[in-house]
């Protein structure tokens, strides 16, 4: 950042937050006559460890983590709401904070009232709040529901009047927390485009969120937390990598770990330690086990076991398998859920090569090399070795065995990312084949 | 990141506070909380505020019936009219206090959500009970003047009188509002104490009935606090010259200091605790 005369927007020195939490160690009427005045037990949370950070006059700011991270606590000290422990915050121009849309909405009032008092609290003025409430209902288009009670308000329309409500208090610095995700599409589309309105006007904006689409859309910069400790801040992208990476890797070990203690209680043949399972509830595993599926994993194109794969790149699925019986010519195979349980790929070697013959005691290992078209999202794989015969007589089917995150830098519409080129080009110049031959002689 | 200067950044936030630092938000504030629940007390009741006036008058028409017969009045003039202010003042200790112990967990999603003065929630509590005390005494002029008392100068004594027990009831509030949040007890030991209080203060009995019935020092006693001594002098002075002024009934103008302290210390009490407790609000709730 280039040395300018202007002092940061906002300003955090090394602010810690911990809570108490009391733990009620008196549960009956007997104990606590026996003990009136026995201390609860207290245990502390820390929620925030020292975050230092400055974010610059007109700067939008992303703040991202897991949940539990501590980013809604650092919101709420930057707001005022919470006192600090330790460290400073400097905070210059004049804040809004919108942690939760339409504070003090009372639904048994009608819009005008309740715009006006929301106002309020968000610190205007009664005369101010009155000027700016046609620009509230107009931009919210609420003009024919104006004198309606707010119960009577559908959900969409609360949303749209809250938001209106704080996009017209015209604050130095606003502090956001998670409003993106509401509306209609078409209202979407509008936030979006008044984020970036705020944004040319050179307002700064703290945005915290798990959108990792609105923090790149968005923001100048962002700061990924965990265990209330600010793990890195940079470019937006580079931190919804770090976001995602971090998210599934921590995902998976801890599931790792459920997985292991729930194994161990089954009869049924050990896996090995490292196995990258995905989702110990929905496993259901089906067959004969006259082969048993041990373990399944994703590589990158190095030949490396992952958990999480770039899209766009090369990379394979393998299984390792042990026969408990000679099997003839078994298909191997694997389908691939993603996180909405869409069913986006299937692949065996049903119509390919025959697999030859296995001995009872022999393990090998299935591969599918393939180029990873896959759109960003979290995917289950289920791998299946069924009899020559296909179809459901399974010798053993691991549903949802491996998992795998693909990340990529933009977000995804749909299933799959095909590759391809854009080109746009004036009709005139470069007529396109196949228009109407009249236009093509000019 | 190198540390910008201090003087460019200026004095650090300082978290949630009491008052805050601009009087006019505080202000603004209060008001809309007060106003807003004013108008909301009743909505949708077909009588709306005609409500507001019926419950003193019902407990009026029902202490009326009994003690009355009992001659609890003593040898005052207008004692329906002392009975009916007694009730009205009552009422706003009452409605002010206990509205106010729940007030901040009432208003979980405000104090969680937004920063401002913390003070304004039990203010506003005490606000839209002060709307109502004088929605109240308008009846309470009314009977006065149907039963042949009159206006006169000593009138002008109300105002300063409600402000000072307005100011109680405020240090009550703040006091209450705060301890609650950290002390779910506080509900019903004070539901305990206002119903001693109403028990303990010249509501349905006089003055002179005190000093008949028990002794001079039990009068005095009870005009030290200052809910009794209020309603004293409010009768002396708004009804008839035939109660006895809050002084005389202590025995001297100079033993009204006494209640006087226990408004100050209250009031200061009430402010230290809630303003000490002010940051971490949000977190206890």
């Amino acid at each position: 950042m280039a040395v300018s005369n202007r002092p940061p927007a906002v300003y955090v020195d090394g602010v810690s937050k911990t809570f108490a939490l009391p733990h009620e160690s008196v549960h009956t009427l007997k104990e606590r006559a026996l003990h009136p005045f026995k201390r609860t037990t207290i245990e502390t949370l820390r929620a925030l460890r020292d975050v230092s950070f400055a974010v610059e006059p007109g700067e939008f700011f992303g703040i991202v983590g897991r949940n539990g991270s501590g980013k809604s606590t650092l919101l709420k000290c930057l707001a005022g709401i919470y006192a600090t422990d330790a460290g400073r915050i400097y905070i210059n121009g004049r804040l809004s904070t919108f942690i939760e849309l339409g504070v003090g909405f009372n639904p048994d009032l009608p819009a005008r009232e309740n715009v006006m008092i929301n106002a309020t609290m968000l610190g205007l003025a009664p005369r101010e709040a009155k000027r700016r409430f046609d620009r509230v209902i107009d931009f919210a288009e609420l003009h024919d529901f104006v004198d309606l009670k707010l119960k009577n308000y559908s959900s969409g329309m609360l949303v749209r009047l809250a938001f209106s409500v704080m996009i017209q208090v015209d604050a130095e610095i606003l502090l956001i927390d998670e409003v993106l995700a509401v509306g209609d599409a078409a209202f979407q589309q509008k936030c979006f485009e008044e984020f970036a309105r705020i944004r040319r006007e050179g307002t700064t904006v703290l945005l915290v969120t798990h959108d990792m689409g609105a923090v790149q859309r968005f923001c100048d910069r962002a700061m990924l937390i965990e265990h209330g400790r600010c793990v890195e801040i940079g470019e937006p992208e580079r931190i919804g990598m770090r976001y995602l990476q971090l998210n599934f890797d921590s995902d998976a070990r801890a599931q790792e770990q459920t997985v292991a203690d729930a194994e161990d209680e089954r009869t049924v043949g050990t896996p090995d330690s490292g196995a990258a399972v995905a989702d110990p509830k929905a496993e259901l595993r089906l067959g004969d086990r006259r082969a048993e599926i041990l373990d399944s994993w994703f590589e990158d194109s190095g030949g490396e076991r992952q958990t999480v794969l770039p899209t766009g790149a090369p990379c394979a699925f393998r299984t390792r398998v042990r026969f408990n019986e000679r099997l003839e010519n078994p298909l191997f195979g694997v389908n691939l859920h993603n996180a909405d349980d869409d069913y986006v790929w299937g692949a065996s070697n049903m119509y390919e090569q025959k697999a030859g013959v296995f001995e009872a005691g022999e393990e090998i290992v299935f591969s599918f090399a393939f180029r990873n078209l896959l759109a960003p999202n979290r995917y289950f794989a289920t791998p299946a070795v069924a009899d020559s015969a296909g179809g459901l007589a399974w010798h053993d089917r691991r549903s949802r065995f491996a998992a795998v995150m693909v990340t990529g830098t933009r977000p995804a519409d749909g299933l799959i990312e095909l590759p391809f080129e854009i080109t746009i080009a004036r009709a005139a110049e470069q007529p396109a084949a196949g228009q109407p031959a009249g236009e093509t002689a000019r | 990141m190198s540390t910008p200067s201090l003087e460019l950044l200026g004095p650090p936030i300082k978290g949630p506070s009491a008052l805050g630092n601009d009087w006019r938000r505080f202000l603004r504030l209060t008001w809309a909380l007060a106003s807003t629940d004013f108008k909301l007390r009743f909505f949708g009741s077909a009588l709306g505020y005609l409500w507001q006036l019926m419950r003193p008058l019902m407990l009026f028409g029902v202490l009326y019936a009994v003690f009355s017969q009992l001659g609890f009045g003593g040898d005052v003039k207008h004692y329906p009219v002392a009975l009916l202010l007694g009730i009205v003042l009552f009422s706003f200790l009452s409605d002010a206090t206990n509205e106010s112990v729940r007030s901040l967990s009432n208003r979980e999603n405000l104090v969680r959500k937004i920063e401002f003065p913390r003070l304004a929630v039990p203010m506003a509590t005490v606000l839209t009970a002060s709307f109502n005390l004088v929605l109240n005494l308008v009846p309470v002029f009314v009977f006065l003047l149907a039963s042949g008392g009159e206006i006169r100068w000593s009138l002008l004594q109300l105002p300063i009188l409600i402000v000072l027990f307005g100011l109680f009831v405020l240090g009550l509030s703040a006091l209450l509002s705060v301890l609650f949040v950290r002390y779910r007890d506080i509900e019903p030991i004070w539901d305990v104490v206002l119903q001693i209080s109403f028990y303990a203060a010249p509501i349905f009995y006089t003055a002179s009935f005190v000093r008949e019935q028990a002794s001079e020092t039990v009068l005095r006693v009870m005009m030290c606090n200052p809910f009794g001594a209020i309603i004293q002098q409010a009768r002396h002075a708004v009804i008839d010259p035939s109660h006895e002024s809050a002084a005389t009934a202590m025995g001297g103008t100079v033993w009204l200091s006494i209640p006087l302290l226990v408004i100050v210390v209250v009031v200061v009490v009430g402010y230290r605790v809630f303003d000490r407790a002010a940051p971490r609000i949000a977190e206890d709730l």
